[in-house]
Parts: C-alpha cells; sequence; structure tokens
C-alpha cells in the first residue's frame, strides 16, 4: 500500500481526508485507485496534478515506479508563477 | 509575538529555520536549501545596525519560493567559425539569456561572446512553457547545458575519426577535443573552430538538441529587512533603506540576480504601501492610469541594498535556483512591521496608504 498526500483544493474531493491509501506499483494505477475511491478526483487528475515523490516534482508519467516507502504528495497545478 | 517577548525576530527565525529534510509549507521534503545562511547574512549586514530616530522602525521578514522545471526545449547549432547559436523558448524577462550563454560558454569552454541566444517560438524549436514559475535560468540553462554536452560528444566524435581513435579516447577541455591521455596518441587539440570550418566534409553540421521536463528544482529564500519612517501628520510612510538577502543557488549573472532581487522588493514596496484600486460611489475605477495608481519610482526608493547567498541547488549542473519570484514574497510583510515599529500603526490589511496609517495612528491615541 502506498499513502498519497493531499494538497490544496484536492482534499475536499477525498472528503476532506489529509491522504489516502491506495494499492499501486506505478502512478497510473495510483491515480486509478484514486479515483475508484474517490471518484470526485478525476477531472482534476486527469487535467494535470504535479506528482511529487520524496520531495522532487516528477515527469515520468503513468509508468513511473511508487514504493510504499516513498513520500507521495499530489498538487493540484494552479496557474501562474 | 516577537516584539511581545522582546525577542530578536531574526534570530527567532534562525532558530526554527527550514533546512534539508524538512518538511516544507507546501507539503514534501526539503533538499538542500539555504535559509539558515540567508539568515545569518542577514544578521551580520550592517543595515542591521544602523540608528534609527524618531517616527523611524524597522521590520524583517522572510519568504521563499520554488521554481518550476516545466517543458522545455532547447536547440544548439555550431557555427562553421567556431561560434554557437543557441535557440530558447523563455522569453528574456530578467536576464535569463546572458546567463544561459554563460553556462553554455562554460560548457564548451568558449568564451562567453561566442555564444549567442535567440528566443524562437514553438515551430522553430518545440514545445516550452513559457517564462513563468521562476524556471527560465533554472529549466532552459539546464536543457542548454546538456544539448552542450551533446554537441561536445559529436565534436570528440569528429575528432576521433580525423585521429583513427576511439571517440571513448577523446576528452573536450577548454574548447577542444584532445587524445585522452598517453595511450589514446600524441594528435594535437582540435578547437570548435576547426572541427565548425571542416564539419561540412567530416559528417555534415554538428546541433546538439535536448527536451524534457527537467527535475531538480531548488527553492530559494530570501530575508528583506526595511527601515521606514512614519510622518505621524500625514501617516506617509517613507522608505529609508532596504535591504535583500536571497540564497540564488549559484548566480551565474550577478547584476542580473541583483536586478531582480530589487526588482521584486520594488515592486513588494508599492504593493505595501500604495499599489490600490479606487472605485467611486457609481462603481467606476478611479485611478485607472499610471498617474492615479502609484508604483514607487526612482524617487521613492532608496538603493537597494543586495546580498547574494550561494548554496548550490544538487539538482542543477551549475546549482542555480530560480530568483525570479521569491523577492516579491517578503516586502508586504517586512513593510507592515517596519510601519508597526514605526507608529504603532499595525494594520491588517493591504496597502499601508497614508488616510489609513493616519486613522490608525490616530486611533491608538
Amino acid at each position: 500500500m502506498i499513502k498519497v498526500h493531499l494538497w490544496s483544493g484536492l482534499r475536499r474531493l477525498a472528503g476532506g481526508a489529509e491522504s489516502v491509501t491506495v494499492q499501486a506499483a506505478t502512478v497510473g494505477q495510483m491515480f486509478d485507485a484514486m479515483i475508484a475511491a474517490h471518484p470526485g478526483l478525476e477531472p482534476f487528475i486527469k487535467a494535470g496534478v504535479s506528482v511529487v515523490i520524496d520531495g522532487e516534482v516528477t515527469a515520468g508519467g503513468r509508468n513511473l515506479a511508487v514504493k510504499p516507502e516513498n513520500e507521495i504528495y499530489l498538487i493540484q497545478r494552479v496557474k501562474g508563477g | 509575538m516577537c516584539r511581545e517577548l522582546s525577542l530578536d525576530p531574526l534570530a527567532v527565525r534562525l532558530k526554527n529555520a527550514a533546512k534539508e529534510g524538512t518538511k516544507s509549507s507546501y507539503g514534501p521534503t526539503y533538499n538542500r536549501i539555504g535559509l539558515v545562511e540567508t539568515l545569518e547574512a542577514t544578521m551580520a549586514h550592517p543595515n542591521l545596525s544602523a540608528p534609527l530616530g524618531p517616527n523611524q522602525g524597522r521590520g524583517v521578514a522572510a519568504g521563499f519560493w520554488f521554481n518550476h522545471g516545466g517543458e522545455t526545449s532547447v536547440s544548439l547549432q555550431i557555427g562553421e567559425d567556431g561560434t554557437v547559436g543557441v535557440s530558447v523558448g523563455t522569453p528574456d524577462i530578467g536576464g535569463s539569456r546572458a546567463s544561459i550563454a554563460l553556462m553554455v560558454a562554460e560548457t564548451l569552454g568558449i568564451e562567453y561572446e561566442a555564444v549567442r541566444v535567440n528566443v524562437v517560438e514553438t515551430g522553430s524549436l518545440g514545445v516550452n512553457e513559457p517564462t513563468h514559475g521562476s524556471r527560465a535560468t533554472f529549466a532552459s540553462g539546464k536543457a542548454a547545458v546538456e544539448a552542450a554536452e551533446s554537441a561536445i560528444k559529436q565534436m570528440c566524435a569528429r575528432a576521433a575519426a580525423e585521429w583513427g581513435i576511439d571517440p571513448e579516447a577523446v576528452e573536450w577541455v577548454d574548447g577542444s577535443a584532445r587524445p585522452a591521455g598517453e595511450n589514446a596518441g600524441k594528435f594535437p587539440p582540435l578547437t570548435i573552430g576547426e572541427i565548425g570550418a571542416k564539419m561540412g566534409g567530416t559528417g555534415g553540421p554538428i546541433s546538439g538538441h535536448h527536451e524534457s521536463v527537467p527535475g531538480g528544482v531548488g527553492a530559494s529564500f530570501g530575508v528583506h529587512v526595511v527601515d521606514v519612517e512614519v510622518d505621524p501628520e500625514t501617516g506617509k510612510s517613507t522608505v529609508l533603506r532596504y535591504l535583500v538577502v536571497q540564497d540564488a543557488g549559484r548566480a551565474i549573472h550577478p547584476a542580473y540576480v541583483e536586478g531582480q532581487y530589487q526588482g521584486g522588493a520594488a515592486q513588494g514596496i508599492g504593493w505595501a504601501l500604495n499599489e490600490e484600486y479606487v472605485y467611486g460611489a457609481d462603481g467606476r475605477l478611479q485611478n485607472p492610469m499610471f498617474l492615479d495608481y502609484r508604483i514607487p519610482v526612482a524617487s521613492d526608493l532608496p538603493m537597494i541594498d543586495t546580498v547574494i547567498v550561494e548554496v548550490p541547488n544538487p539538482g542543477h549542473p551549475y546549482g542555480v535556483r530560480g530568483v525570479g519570484e521569491t523577492g516579491i514574497a517578503p516586502p508586504l510583510a517586512a513593510v507592515a512591521n517596519a510601519v508597526a515599529a514605526a507608529s504603532g500603526a499595525r494594520l491588517r490589511s493591504l496597502p499601508l496608504s497614508p488616510p489609513k496609517v493616519l486613522a490608525a495612528i490616530k486611533a491608538n491615541k
């Protein structure tokens, strides 16, 4: 299981939870499991969210591996600087 | 809190400063950051010991901004005369072309004057996010270094072919290809100009291209210290001294970095003291032009003193942290703290315009 921390406006879409725990080995599986558990997240995840793994904003897409020991944050994209 | 407890606000910040391994305010854990070094440099600055007169006060504030990676494409071409053209997609709004040219020149081991950086459009280069998120020097610079490394590999291969040795046995030193050690053979170095002049007959044009979403972003922290004098008769605040201390990672072009610091401070002073929309009873904007919409000009400001702290970002080949936006974070709080120290008027909304400050002073009496 991996723990995904939610940031900014994403928490309200997961019942106010600060984090969700899902079974996933890749970012793509993580997204799918999160959407299955909290369908309200779908439009925002599909619109693009930043995945921060161990402090690094990733660009690896759905195939990027995630592990239980990773610190994972999902940050909603915002416009501007 | 510091005022009530008679504590030094910088010492309190230093004691509680975020550092590598600290959770950031936006969640993830910081890698190497330079807040501690920035606070220490601030505390050592002479502005902190400048005497304050009647109706004068000092305010400090610290802030940060990270920088964005973003979709980035860079092309680099070796000219027949050994000069180098670099095409980037991030418009230059703060000196990024000069900084990128310096990084490319350093990577290739050639003079800065031999590198020309142009900003081109997507159709000429590839997809780029624009200049935002303090990313231009970081992201386009990192991609330009990668493109230069690619060109170096090709130039070493051309030299290896001419000498009849393995490309792995060639190294790039000070703008030229050289045999890497005694076993590679004895050949005179081939400069970038010599390789460029012959490239039409040795395999064709040499260029480097790199596209990526660069990782390794680095947060930049800044500390601002401002002294103001508040006129108790009018509520007008005059900035007497202003100090910006900020971690640039490594300042590739220090004068442009300083300009970014000063620009952030000047704009922040405007936000703090003057800038606001004034609407009439009919709902119309009463100050739609810069004649009435008050932004600070040179005569409103002292020299903005700067200190560039350099704690290299390990995620960039030259240690760059984006510096463009950090400078706008601390001024509002720093100026508000200074006005409160000078006048006793602790306002909770901006701008700290003379009518509001004067009203607060009178309310305190």
